[in-house]
């Protein structure tokens, strides 16, 4: 029991720290969401790259996982994986096939639901 | 014909009169502080329309009709169109001029399109080029944001220092006989580009050109702030009049309690616009509805109306540029 | 800030930029990181509270797909709540809170569909889809790819 509620803190330490970490990127410099999501992206990758982010993902869980840089990281570690099994069509291929599920599922989603409803202006 | 005094101001022959106005606003504004001065409101920002691009339409095509309206004019008796708004290729005005079929001139400045339209008939009435001309512009917001910045639904922070694009729009009829609020004085804005690069920060970016126009005129004209009772800019917001009062007394003029600015009056603070509102709708709305109305009661006499522009493209901003900015400048009297 | 004293424009363009960047209104610092860390800590134990109970419920699934569900599930929640229109209120009190997340990543593509779709499926919705999220599937995916070829080449010797 102990053990759980542990790592749901360490869960919402280092997902809010990431998070933190953006924030006062976007204080400091103004940066707009497509480059926060992209720095964050490589950031991850890099890590992940290197066999560094496994080992927050070891520690943090979700903490580590839900956040962009986990998306980073699991577009490296699925190359990597695939290049040792499948070699270079693996290297090629692994990226995306370990992210696949999030991406395809964001498309067809997001088709869906703007068949169903459209953007509405806003009043603050 | 207008005669050029100084080097950038115009004083008219023959004085040209607003004969017809009427501003149309959305929600949003209708509750701000200014909610009683304007002519019409409405709840529903789309218009019934499909798509925001036909909503701002709609709304512009309003404003036009009640403009008419309060002037007791027909559509025959119009000369000329001019106008503009913030779209590209300003579609909301090229379908309206389709719509009322005048005679049209498009004509863009950004937010500084009312004093443009209103300078630029001025000179035609007063060259004798027709009799009554529509001068109309206006912004949605909704439109605006996905042109300008992005989706609607995209959920990021605006900054402390942004400004929130009207929805609201504003037709003025010229003429050359009437009573009431007239147009002495036009003076043409140069472009000023002082190096802002963020487009979140047009008060900024804005206010250098403001300066530049106003001193200009008061140098022209041999006057000062205080000959004035209201100078009013267009949508530079609180920071971008702070920085404009700031600039200003560099240049050894002081504006105080006569200085005024659109975006800052149209809502208050717990409508969360942070700096104000912005949109070439903004000041046309104003000028329509609170301005004038006041020039009537004789409470303000003299009026310099000056919105600020910014005429930088999305690409243009995309691909680094910084913003080059505008402000026409018209000086009405009663 | 005194600009009527220098010659070059570039000169006066700095002293302006420096003046507005001292006097632009701040945001509030431990606000805003507060609610960044509170909405992003929480979607993220959010997301470990999905992983625990696919557990539970599937103990032989691998956990690579598990925290694959995890993402599946959040970004569905995402571009439905989107698609309500209530998401952005929740952005605009996280900030980087929604943005960092992947509901960021979501957000910006379900939001990107509604807007775009008034202009057509094809070119509107289908081309447009992307529009804010593309960057990070086109690096994401280019680096994915170089990293992997460095990794078979260090694996060739």
């Amino acid at each position: 029991m102990l053990e759980t509620i542990l790592l749901y803190l360490k869960v919402m330490f280092v997902g809010g720290t990431i998070c933190m970490l953006g924030q006062i990127l976007v204080i400091r410099t103004k940066i707009t969401t497509a480059r926060i999501l992209v720095l964050f992206l490589m950031i991850g990758a890099v890590l992940g790259g290197v066999g560094i982010y496994g080992y927050l993902v070891q520690w943090a869980g979700a903490g580590a996982t839900v956040p962009i840089t986990g998306f980073g990281n699991a577009l490296a570690r699925g190359a990597i994986n695939g290049a040792k099994t499948d070699g270079l069509f693996g290297a090629i291929a692994g990226g995306l096939i370990a992210t696949s599920a999030g991406v395809s599922m964001a498309i067809a989603v997001a088709y869906l639901i703007a068949l169903c409803t459209s953007s509405r202006t806003k009043k603050h | 014909m207008a005669k050029k005094i100084g080097v950038q101001t115009y004083k008219l022959d023959n004085p040209v009169y607003i004969v017809g106005r009427s501003s149309i606003v959305g929600d949003k504004e209708a509750k701000g502080p200014l909610s009683k001065y304007f002519l019409k409101s409405t709840t529903d920002d789309t218009m019934g329309e499909s798509t925001y691009e036909k909503s701002e339409r709609s709304f512009m095509q309003k404003a036009i009709s009640f403009c008419l309206k309060n002037s007791k004019l027909n559509n025959a008796d119009i000369d000329i169109l001019i106008g503009g708004d913030l779209l590209n290729q300003m579609v909301t005005t090229n379908y309206t001029a389709e719509k009322f079929g005048w005679p049209y001139i498009g004509v863009y400045s950004a937010c500084s399109t009312m004093s443009e339209s209103l300078a630029v008939a001025a000179c035609l009435l007063d060259a004798n080029v027709g009799k009554y001309i529509m001068c109309v512009t206006g912004s949605h917001f909704a439109s605006a944001e996905r042109q300008f910045r992005g989706p609607l639904e995209l959920a990021s922070q605006r900054q402390t220092y942004s400004q929130w694009t009207v929805t609201a729009m504003g037709a003025t009829i010229l003429g050359k006989q009437g009573k009431g609020p007239k147009i002495t004085h036009v003076c043409f804005g140069k472009v000023v580009n002082y190096g802002v690069k963020d487009i979140a920060n047009m008060g900024a970016a804005m206010a250098p050109a403001a300066m530049e126009t106003l001193v200009q005129f008061f140098l022209d004209t041999k006057t000062s702030p205080n000959d004035y009772d209201l100078i009013i800019t267009g949508d530079l917001g609180k920071f971008g009049s702070d920085v404009l009062k700031d600039l200003l007394l560099q240049k050894g003029f002081k504006v105080g309690k006569n200085f005024s600015d659109c975006g800052h009056i149209i809502y208050d603070a717990s409508q969360k616009t942070f700096q104000g509102g912005s949109g070439a709708g903004c000041s046309a709305s104003v000028l329509n509805s609170y301005i004038v109305d006041k020039m009537e009661q004789k409470v303000f006499r003299k009026v310099i109306f000056m919105p600020t522009g910014a005429l930088m493209s999305t690409t243009s901003n995309q691909q680094g540029d910084s913003i080059p900015c505008i402000s026409h400048l018209i000086l009405l009297e009663i | 800030m005194r600009l009527e004293k220098v010659d070059s424009v570039q000169e006066r363009n700095k002293l302006y930029l420096d003046y507005i960047e001292a006097k632009s209104p701040k945001s509030s610092w431990a606000k805003s990181l507060f609610h960044a860390f509170l909405v992003g800590g929480g979607i993220c134990v959010f997301g470990q509270t999905v992983s625990d109970v696919l557990k539970a419920c599937f103990p032989l699934l691998d956990v690579n797909i598990i925290s694959s569900w995890v993402n599946v599930i959040i970004i569905s929640i995402t571009i439905i709540l989107t698609g309500f229109g209530v998401f952005d209120r929740i952005g605009r009190y996280a900030g980087a809170g929604t943005v960092i997340p992947i509901t960021g990543f979501a957000n910006a593509i379900g939001s990107s569909a509604l807007e775009f779709k008034k202009e057509g499926l094809v070119f509107g919705l289908g081309a447009k889809l992307f529009y804010v999220a593309g960057p990070v599937i086109v690096n994401g995916v280019t680096f994915s790819i170089i990293v992997g070829l460095i990794y078979s080449l260090i694996g060739l010797f």
